[in-house]
């Protein structure tokens, strides 16, 4: 929470009363809209909690009841949640660092190099920014599931992810706030580059690469589209894709799904809105360039 | 800047030559992304460009034709999956963008009390996946038990049914993914708006410009550049739309909430019809790419 200006002490008796006039204004229209936003994680961290009988009741619960690991149960029965649970941990934690790895250091390579065919290849890099993921997703799927046979593997779900294009603009950019004469006094020293990499540059842009680290993570843990399609088997879904599949169903087991969502959410929402000033920096770097 | 040599290693003993004396570390720093970024996503464009002329219910050999894109032009599930999934683009960008900017602007003012509560409560639609929210949305607009129809005959209006008529469903589909991403482009857009120096405005107040009037000549056109950043994400993002129709409505009632996403993923992924399906993928590609040089013109003039 940001501390705001007080009102300052020589402002006319007028212009205060105009001030707290507007205040009032704002917070009674920001107030509900704030409200409608929470209302349907209220709704599905309540509902996580009650019994089927209840969510479909006449007057709908509004507040926690126990009917919590009864509900986890049945999920667990439906889908194999644990192991799910296990499958999204383990792929969006390797996705995550390899694709900081490989993020960093193709941006620090763009960021604090001269090469031939840097602009050439940066170039590439950008024209392709603009286009749908939707247009590679089929060539994707032949080449994993096909040539490479890593339908139902975590590799399947990682390595057509690794190519994210925001990521290495973002680090090309946090590696240009490194002063190259920091870098340059190691070389004169003697240190490799592999080491300034590690042990200088690194270490300095460690706060963009917490923000990045956590959006990776996020993307990948909440990703459908592309895990849905290469993974076929009950025991390699991931937790998006096995609880869509209890979604489409006719008959859906309300009281499952929701504390499946809200096992799905809550941890990254607490985690999220604890580093949410990071992000507000982190976000604005990947996206307002100059 | 352009390599007009190919970089092929000169000879050990030459230590002079150009390749010598180019640093190698760039490379090997960049090499492993790049080989990433070459096999499974520049190559991909590429193969899925050919792969659209050829009918892969014929087999890998299959001959180059148009069939796929004559089909196209025909089909009438194509023409309204392309239909809806352009009127939920022309009906949800504007009104989420228009929101997030007076989020983004109430969220910078300084007479907002408790700021970091109402952040929390725009941001955290955020980190909900698509399918979580879904199905929260899914029993949220349930016709029989949904707590939205609750609501509404709480208060005397007639209860709708919402997932099995079209324009209901159009409009769910709007809402969801409107209470989704507005908090995305708010943060873009409070960035955006931080970036603005105070002193523009306190020279305005001088001059007696109303806050109405610095929201329009001064906070819009500085915006701008980050407006349009916002603008085409969104719209390639809701080019892309797969996740709400499938899981809110499963494309229906009947195919009225069909879009391009869905159908694409029903060709290739369903039907196995690989040809066809990459022939939907570029013309989402098309689209996404029109709708971007208009953006430019229109938005982007002194950017």
């Amino acid at each position: 929470m940001t501390a705001r200006p007080q009102v300052a002490a020589h402002d006319s008796p007028g212009v205060v009363a105009r001030r707290r006039t507007s205040a009032f204004w704002l917070h009674l229209a920001l107030l509900p809209l704030a409200l409608l936003f929470l209302a349907p994680l209220w709704i599905m961290a309540v509902f996580s909690t009650h019994p089927e009988t209840a969510i479909f009741s006449p007057n709908p619960p509004l507040w926690f009841g126990g009917a919590f690991l009864e509900n986890f149960r049945g999920l667990q029965a439906d889908t194999n949640f644990i192991r799910t649970l296990f499958n999204s941990t383990a792929i969006a934690t390797l996705y995550t660092v390899f694709s900081m790895l490989l993020t960093s250091m193709g941006g620090y390579a763009f960021a604090k190099f001269d090469f031939p065919g840097k602009n050439w290849l940066f170039g590439l890099i950008l024209a392709t920014l603009t286009i749908p993921a939707f247009v590679t997703i089929i060539p994707q799927f032949i080449l994993v599931a096909r040539d490479l046979k890593l339908s139902n593997t975590y590799w399947a779900v990682i390595l057509p992810t690794l190519a994210n294009t925001i990521g290495i603009f973002y680090m090309r950019q946090a590696f240009q706030t490194v002063p190259s004469d920091l870098l340059n006094a190691a070389r004169i020293d003697g240190a490799s580059e592999g080491r300034i990499f590690w042990q200088i540059a690194l270490p300095i842009v460690r706060p963009a690469l917490a923000a990045l680290a956590i959006l990776l993570f996020l993307a990948s843990w909440n990703d459908y589209l592309w895990p849905l399609i290469v993974l076929t088997q009950k025991d390699s879904y991931t937790m998006p894709v096995a609880l869509g599949t209890l979604v489409g169903l006719t008959r859906v087991s309300w009281g499952g799904i929701m504390v499946g969502t809200a096992i799905a959410t809550i941890p990254f929402l607490a985690l999220f809105l604890s580093l949410q000033r990071h992000f507000v920096a982190g976000i604005a770097g990947g996206a307002v360039k100059d | 800047m352009t390599t007009s040599q190919p970089l092929s290693p000169a000879p050990r003993r030459a230590r002079t030559g150009r390749w010598a004396r180019t640093p190698k570390a760039p490379y090997l720093f960049i090499l492993p992304y790049l080989l990433i970024f070459l096999t499974f996503w520049a190559w991909p464009i590429v193969s899925s460009f050919l792969m659209s002329f050829k009918d892969s219910r014929l087999g890998a050999d299959a001959p180059y034709a148009l069939s796929n894109w004559s089909r196209l032009t025909q089909d009438e599930f194509f023409r309204t999956a392309l239909r809806n999934t352009l009127v939920i683009l022309v009906i949800q960008v504007p009104l989420m963008l228009s929101l997030a900017t007076v989020l983004a602007v109430a969220l910078n003012s300084k007479l907002l009390r408790a700021a970091g509560w109402f952040r929390f409560a725009f941001f955290a639609p955020l980190v909900v996946g698509t399918v979580a929210y879904s199905a929260v949305f899914r029993l949220l607009f349930n016709t029989d038990f949904g707590v939205v129809n609750r609501a509404l005959t709480g208060i005397g209006l007639p209860a709708v049914d919402w997932l099995n008529q079209s324009g209901p469903a159009m409009s769910v589909i709007i809402l969801a993914m409107t209470w989704r991403w507005t908090g995305y482009n708010a943060i873009i857009l409070l960035a955006g708006l931080q970036g603005i120096s105070e002193d523009v405005y306190e020279a305005a107040s001088i001059d007696g410009a109303t806050p109405t009037q610095q929201f329009w000549k001064i906070t819009l056109p500085l915006l701008r550049p980050t407006l349009l950043f916002c603008m085409v994400l969104s719209v390639i993002g809701t080019l892309q739309l797969f996740t709400e129709p499938a899981l809110i409505t499963n494309s229906g009632p009947g195919n009225a909430t069909m879009t391009l996403g869905t159908y694409l993923y029903q060709q290739g992924f369903r039907s196995f019809n690989f040809g066809y399906a990459s022939a939907i993928a570029y013309t989402v590609a098309a689209i996404a790419a029109v709708f971007s040089i208009i953006q430019l013109r229109l938005f982007g003039r002194e950017t």
